[in-house]
């Protein structure tokens, strides 16, 4: 090309540093924005704790724990018909970090730690399963539209109005009941019903992208559908995937904890949170902190994801709660 | 907008050579209702019988009221729609009917600059992404590299090339529009539809960006349709203005004809809307704009014979009973009514009383959507 500027812009760059030459992606100002926000990076710290926690918590156990299948019938008050543990508030002691289960004695510090393993496990796995159904299903009806929009559309109605639990219990119970198989039922269970909630963001998003002008100008440049929906659309679905990817997580969570606590989650002796505490129902009477220890765990959890969910979705669409 | 010199544009038609010929271009959206079962109840002609050619490297304008089909035109015209009726023929080549992929290799001669500097660029590319976008998917040879391409495409809009790996959002409208001028002109275009580009933008910056597109053809022999809302716009850029009414042109002429004789009703009431600068005269234009009484009547249900008679206060039986065609009434002055305007009626006093007729054309004439 040997033709210089005609007209020189007389406008200035609107960002401030001149010299800079690297420009400030929207990702990087979002997270300048989550920087800020005190209480979703605290939830976001704990989010990585738990995963941490969860990740090696063969590790945290040998140092503060016990085996987790090991009876301490030592620490059961046998004056109360064996049931409640020595001691005030479930047995805590510097020892049994968390108390010990009534009846058995089994240490809950290492049934929660291996608890958060199976509960994140399960839910992050059904998230992704959930994610990518979402995704496949909720930009071919955006882009593509007319019947395929309504045939997916309908589809996700159907499934969010269907009765879940039922239908998950029934189905869970005829399976065999084997530690790997009820695991993969559960992803596949709770993956399965919570990708509409996903399918219709995307769905959503994609059809208001569609409409823009960088799409119409990707087409007369002669780019195909294919890398328009991978180049043009998905960077700018990556921050409502994300932020409702970080959304369903507790709800899976809370999801995997009900399945568990009535009695069709995954097998014993495979520590869960949702079992511990349908446990504790028996034993509330004699016990109160076996019921408080899980349902705190769950509790956190949950919350920990739900603000570190919504600082996220305020920090890359500051428009939406302002 | 400065005043803008170009020294041979009032000849018109600078090239000979037919560059786009566009015949009975047609593009009905069909109307459909029902989810699975789609039932078509109708359709909006949003371009209903366009005939239009434009000679390699001038400028054509297309003007008219918003709705009246200005960009469906131009995207039929690259070919970002079907036609569903009429033909394209450019640069000798029927493509009105081209597969998305014959179409792909022909991408490079026709380009698009868009109306919205800020949905027309990818918010998540930088500047070297969307410029660069063109070479890639045409994959265009780049002796020096792609970015060595891009940073000459940005310096000829006159853009840093230190702006290679900005985002979009750190840009001010003039500039975003620049942006999308560098990337229309990446696949070296002999085509470029400009679609209302300077529309969004402030009028200081307009004059800016049109004189950048002037300056643009000229150094790189291009032709331009350039598309607007008002004919003030237009004015400095094109040599030749097509006016358009609900899906149709009512009137094409060499710019100078156009503006100082206008031949059709509609075009002279634009015309007089054109905003005065020179605060002495605004008093007095004031009394002679002819104001449009009611709404432009729906493209789904167009009225019959002329479309323009429910708002034309020179209207008719036979405007009713007949589709004026398209006639030549001086040299390359076309246009599409049964009672043209007449020199008396360019006359101040012609003008007050077209303003006092137009004024009391019952707007209940109009159709309902
Ligand atoms: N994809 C579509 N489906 C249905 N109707 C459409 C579609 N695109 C445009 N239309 C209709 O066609 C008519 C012409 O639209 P078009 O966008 O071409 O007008 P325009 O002259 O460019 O207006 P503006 O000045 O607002 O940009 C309008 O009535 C519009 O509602
Ligand atoms: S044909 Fe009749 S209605 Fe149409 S513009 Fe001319 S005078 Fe007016
Ligand atoms: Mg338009």
């Amino acid at each position: 090309m040997t033709v210089g500027p005609v007209t020189p812009s007389t406008e200035t760059p609107s960002a401030d540093e001149p010299a800079a030459v690297e420009g400030r992606s929207l990702g990087r100002i979002a997270w300048a924005r989550l920087r800020r926000d005190r209480v979703a990076l605290d939830g976001g710290i704990t989010v990585l704790l738990l995963i941490l926690v969860a990740a090696l918590a063969p590790l945290i156990n040998r140092v503060f724990g016990h085996p987790v299948n090991e009876y301490h019938q030592d620490r059961i008050d046998p004056n109360l018909g064996g049931i409640p543990p020595v001691g005030t508030w479930g047995g805590i002691s510097s020892e049994f970090l968390l108390g010990v289960q009534p009846v058995t004695g089994r240490d809950l510090f290492s049934q929660i730690l291996y608890g958060a393993q199976t509960s994140l496990l399960i839910a992050f796995a059904a998230t992704v399963l959930a994610v990518v159904i979402g995704i496949v299903v909720g930009v071919s009806a955006g882009f593509f539209g007319g019947w395929l929009d309504s045939l997916f559309s309908r589809f996700m109605d159907l499934i969010l109005a269907f009765p879940l639990i039922l239908f998950a219990i029934a189905l869970i119970s005829v399976l065999p009941p084997t530690r790997a198989f009820r695991t993969a039922v559960m992803i596949v269970v709770i993956g399965g019903f919570s990708w509409p909630y996903i399918g219709r963001i995307v769905r959503g998003q994609t059809l208001s992208l569609r409409e823009r002008e960088f799409v119409e100008s990707a087409r007369s440049i002669g780019a195909g559908n294919v890398r328009i929906i991978v180049k043009e659309l998905l960077p700018n679905l990556a921050a409502p995937i994300l932020v409702y990817a970080t959304l369903i997580i507790p709800t899976n969570i809370l999801f995997e904890a009900a399945l568990s606590f009535l009695g069709v989650g995954v097998p014993p002796p495979t520590p869960s949170w949702g079992r511990l505490l349908s446990d504790a129902v028996q034993y509330y009477e004699y016990d109160p902190t076996y019921m408080v220890v899980p349902g705190m765990a769950i509790f956190v959890t949950v919350l920990a994801f739900n603000l570190f969910g919504d600082g996220l979705r305020d920090a890359l669409d500051p428009k939406a709660n302002r | 907008m400065s005043t803008h010199t170009s020294p041979d544009r009032t000849t018109a038609r600078p090239g000979t050579d037919e560059l786009l010929r566009v015949t009975g271009l047609e593009k009905h959206f069909p109307i459909t209702r029902g989810a699975f079962i789609r039932r078509t109840v109708g359709a909006v002609r949003a371009v209903d019988g366009v005939d239009l050619t434009v000679a390699t490297g001038e400028t054509l304008g297309l003007v008219g009221e918003s709705g009246c089909g200005k960009s469906t035109t131009g995207r039929l015209i690259s070919r970002l729609l079907r036609p569903t009726g009429g033909s394209i023929v450019f640069d000798g080549r029927d493509i009105t009917d081209l597969s998305v992929r014959r179409m792909r290799p022909l991408r490079r001669e026709i380009q698009m600059i868009f109306q919205d500097p800020y949905s027309s660029l990818n918010p998540r590319h930088t500047v070297g992404t969307i410029v660069g976008a063109p070479l890639r998917v045409q994959d265009i040879p780049t002796p020096h590299g792609v970015k060595r391409a891009v940073q000459e495409l940005l310096e000829l809009v006159g853009l840093s090339p230190e702006h290679y790996n900005r985002y979009p959002h750190e840009f001010s409208g003039g500039q975003r529009q620049r942006i999308g001028i560098a990337r229309a002109l990446a696949l070296r275009p002999k085509l470029i539809v400009a679609d209302e580009p300077v529309s969004a933008l402030d009028v200081s910056i307009q004059a800016q960006v049109v004189n950048l597109l002037d300056d643009l053809q000229r150094e790189l022999g291009l032709t331009y349709v350039f598309i607007a809302h008002d004919l003030s716009v237009v004015k400095h850029i094109c040599d030749r203005v097509a006016v358009m009414y609900l899906g149709k042109v009512v009137e094409v002429a060499p710019r100078d004809a156009l503006y100082a004789t206008p031949l059709h009703p509609y075009t002279l009431a634009l015309l007089s809307a054109v905003p005065v600068p020179d605060p002495d005269r605004r008093d007095r234009a004031q009394r002679e704009r002819i104001l449009l009484t009611g709404d432009v009547p729906s493209p789904v249900d167009p009225p019959s014979g002329c479309r323009f008679r429910t708002r034309c206060w020179k209207a008719r039986e036979r405007c009713e009973r007949e589709t004026p065609a398209l006639r030549e009434l001086a040299g390359g002055h076309l246009v599409a009514c049964h009672f043209p305007v007449e020199d008396a009626e360019r006359t101040p006093r012609g003008r007050i009383a077209a303003h006092l007729a137009a004024a009391d054309v019952a707007p209940a004439t109009t159709t309902p959507a």
